[in-house]
């Protein structure tokens, strides 16, 4: 075999590889990217059926019931123009509160519940996680209640 | 007064670097060796200046002078000492002063160990590293001053997240600093190899202690990082995905396969531009890593945009240091030139596979971590990219590298027969193939990935055991221990570093394969039962600890009537944020860890309450111990000491040129 032929041979299997990762790669990250939706989307049927997404705003104040189970729990997702109900079964994040910002991640149930896989709190006392930041704001300024359309969010 | 000479410091230290970063290059270039010979005095001098500014830093916390902004921001006046310490890297100015004070280090130390270097090479090496440092004092200077002053003082601070109060963070990002950090040194050398034209196997044999050193601290530090998440987030999850520990895993990934390009180039001459690229791209990435991690860039990428100074700052600073090194390798490569050629079938073939696999692993860590931050910048709206993604990704990338990575050390360098490693490793690869079928089912439960971990793992451990036998039957030496004690260190550590592989695969197999979990509404005196063990709630009490208020419940675990353990979980909640937090309990085993963490107090004193049975799961973070420990052994093998000894006079690149043949 002859130097090129050779340098041939591995440019064709390189790129063979490369194009095999690159199918591999591309296709799994469309598989399970999870889309955001605000509580006016989801309510306005904009949200995919039978897919997984996020859901993110408010917890509604007084929302938030128990089964006798202890562990399912109801509770609504608002970004104070839509309210989306929430069913969860398993432990709360330590920062989830009626009151504050939560996302939550599922699937839309036939009747409208949203049903919750896994409930994120990765933020702290201080701001929202800025995906329900957003949601609020988002419905805020829909609604033109105020010319600010953005909660100010604390980067530390 | 304490926080302006820290401040003082960091602008004379700038001055310093600025010279640093210039004269030694300069005189490299025109060979004056007396411009180069200000290189050692100004690394050492930088090191002193930022070492007095640290310890400013670390003044201001321990005597919890809160007129100083960070100091108030990151501490209160209840947190514990070492805590208080801990808080000098527990937000982003600090870090950035870790960071400058890690490079200073290392700058030292090369000025110290560089003795057998030509001396224009060592000029270049720590001007390039003054370049760097040039830019985070800068950086630090403009926008990021940790020393910045709060007037009126404040009553009191804001106290450190509570997340971040664990012995685990006192130690986590030093080590992980010191591995980013570390891999400085290898991109200075890249550099300077560049900018001298000269890049030869001495220049690989060089870099290669360096980088492997940086690498065994990466390696350390994101175990340490991944074990923290496991202990003190306490949902028992040990890697998440998370744009964080992505953060720490790119330059892991980059500098694993720099390790293994670096090796060829030493042995063999080859693949020595593509060492060059990789040292950059590693040193890129841990840059990326420090500023996506502690730029508040990730909590909100809008929230990023209201401070745009910072900003702007960062995205410069990274377009100059990776635009202008790989304009500078553009430039400079093709004089490099390619070394030495191979078949496909050889052992720079095998290992060439393994470093574009881990470079398709990295480009894929990489578009996940960073295409949902460039959606939301533009508004294109928010997405996440889920674990199922790296996880569906990582599997057939690293299944090929992983079985390459069993016959690699096997195969001839340049020219290597298949047939002839089909008949070596027909036993291990039967032997493995069998266990790793026979085990799930003898464990009760058989699924294809469980098996195909199992064989991975046990793939390692049997092609390192035919090749230890094979190495020993080559070696002279009277007894068994003499023929062990014959075999050169870097090969025992590299031994050791893929058994530690080994270990991590089992363990990562074992716990996806075989954890059971379970949420559970428990009363007093209730039990539960999980992986053969009764948990019993006994209550919970009420504790006050420095800054917190705690309710600790005791939990007894028995097996078959027999006790085990009680174990305390804890849920705090931390006064001066307001903040509750979840202590796991977690009672440790060689083949399990029980794992209780407290969910919410229902009424009549009854919790929920979460259980693991979590087999093998220390086994990860013991294969990485095990990873570094190999790293460790490497390095004090006998060609690199006596390179310290020797002063720049022979080095035997005459003979590695020499057996090279081109092709």
């Amino acid at each position: 075999m002859k130097p090129r032929h050779k340098r041939f041979i591995f440019i064709g299997l390189g790129l063979l590889a490369l194009a095999g990762a690159s199918m591999l790669i591309l296709n799994a990250f469309q598989k399970n990217l999870v889309f955001f939706y605000t509580p006016t989307a989801v309510a306005n049927g904009e949200a995919p059926k039978g897919r997984g997404f996020r859901i993110g705003g408010m917890v509604e104040d007084g929302s938030l019931t128990r089964e006798g189970d202890g562990l399912t729990v109801h509770f609504v997702i608002t970004d104070t123009a839509k309210r989306v109900p929430v069913t969860f079964k398993g432990i709360l994040p330590d920062l989830f509160k009626e009151g504050k910002g939560a996302v939550a991640q599922g699937q839309l149930g036939a009747d409208g519940t949203f049903l919750a896989s896994e409930v994120l709190a990765k933020h702290d006392e201080n701001y929202m996680p800025p995906e329900a930041a957003e949601a609020l704001a988002k419905a805020k300024s829909a609604a033109g209640a105020q010319t600010s359309s953005t909660l100010v969010v604390n980067p530390r | 007064m304490i926080p302006e000479i820290g401040h003082y410091a960091l602008i004379l230290a700038l001055c310093v670097a600025v010279v640093q970063g210039t004269i030694p290059i300069y005189g490299a270039a025109v060979g004056n060796s007396s411009f180069m010979s200000v290189a050692k005095p100004a690394a050492r001098g930088q090191f002193l200046l930022v070492l007095l500014a640290f310890c400013c830093l670390g003044y201001a916390f321990a005597v919890k002078d809160f007129s100083v902004l960070y100091v108030a921001a990151t501490s209160n006046s209840q947190l514990p000492l070492h805590y208080r310490i801990a808080a000098i890297w527990g937000a982003h100015e600090g870090s950035l002063l870790l960071w400058v004070f890690i490079l200073t280090i290392w700058m030292v130390a090369v000025s110290f160990f560089s003795g057998h270097l030509p001396e224009a090479m060592r000029a270049r090496i720590l001007g390039v590293m003054g370049l760097v440092s040039v830019g985070f004092l800068l950086f630090m200077l403009t926008v990021s001053n940790p020393f910045e002053r709060l007037i009126p003082a404040a009553f009191d601070g804001r106290d450190l997240n509570p997340l971040l109060q664990d012995p685990g963070m006192v130690i986590h990002p030093p080590m992980l600093y010191m591995g980013y950090v570390g891999f400085s040194v290898a991109f200075a050398f890249a550099l300077a190899a560049l900018f001298g034209g000269t890049l030869d196997a001495a220049w690989a044999r060089w870099s290669r202690p360096w980088t492997t050193v940086a690498w065994c601290f990466l390696t350390i530090g994101v175990a340490m990082g991944s074990g923290w998440a496991y202990y003190e987030l306490g949902w028992g999850g040990w890697w998440f995905w998370d744009p964080v520990e992505n953060a720490s895993f790119m330059p892991w990934l980059a500098g694993t396969a720099l390790i293994h390009s670096l090796a060829v180039t030493d042995k063999r001459g080859s693949f020595k531009a593509w060492s060059v690229l990789l040292a950059i791209l590693a040193f890129s990435l841990s840059l990326l890593g420090t500023f996506l991690v502690r730029s508040g860039v990730l909590t909100s990428v809008h929230a990023f945009a209201t401070d745009p100074k910072r900003g702007l700052f960062i995205l410069v600073f990274l377009a100059v240091v990776i635009g202008g090194s790989l304009m500078l390798y553009a430039w400079r490569a093709p004089r490099v030139g390619l070394g030495g050629g191979f078949s496909i079938v050889s052992r720079e073939g095998m290992l060439l596979a393994n470093n574009v696999l881990l470079v398709a692993a990295l480009g894929s860590v990489l578009l996940g971590t960073l295409y949902p931050l460039f959606l939301d910048a533009l508004d294109l709206g928010k997405i996440s990219v889920g674990p199922p993604y790296f996880d569906t990704v990582f599997v057939p990338l690293m299944t090929p590298a992983i079985f390459l990575m069993g016959i690699g050390p096997l195969a001839q360098w340049k020219k290597a027969s298949l047939p002839d490693l089909a008949v070596r490793l027909r036993w291990a690869f039967g032997v493995s193939v069998a266990t790793a079928l026979v085990v799930p089912i003898l464990m009760g439960h058989w699924s294809p990935l469980v098996s195909l971990g199992l064989l991975l793992a046990l793939w390692i451990a049997t092609t390192i055991a035919v090749d230890l036998r094979e190495r020993l039957t080559r070696t002279d030496g009277s007894s068994f221990m003499g023929k062990l004690a014959m075999l050169p260190r870097a090969y025992w550590g590299m031994v050791i570093a893929h058994f530690g592989l080994a270990l991590f695969i089992t363990g990562v197999t074992m716990v996806k394969g075989f954890e059971v979990e379970q949420d559970v509404r428990m009363n007093v005196g209730e039990t539960a039962t999980l992986g053969g063990y009764t948990f019993r709630f006994d209550g919970t009490e009420q504790y006050r600890g420095p800054n917190y208020i705690a309710a600790r419940g005791s939990i007894h675990v028995s097996q078959d009537g027999r006790d085990v353990t009680v174990m305390y979980p804890e849920k705090r909640r931390y006064t001066v944020q307001n903040q509750t937090m979840t202590e796991a309990a977690i009672s440790p085993g060689f083949l399990r860890d029980l794992y209780v963490s407290l969910g919410e107090p229902l009424e009549g004193g009854a919790w929920s309450v979460r259980l693991y049975h979590k087999p093998f799961i220390d086994w990860i973070w013991g294969g990485c111990l095990v990873m570094a420990v190999g790293g460790v052994v490497a390095i004090s093998d006998r060609r690199y000491r006596l390179a310290w000894r020797r002063k720049e006079v022979e080095v035997p690149a005459g003979t590695q040129m020499a057996r090279q043949t081109v092709s």
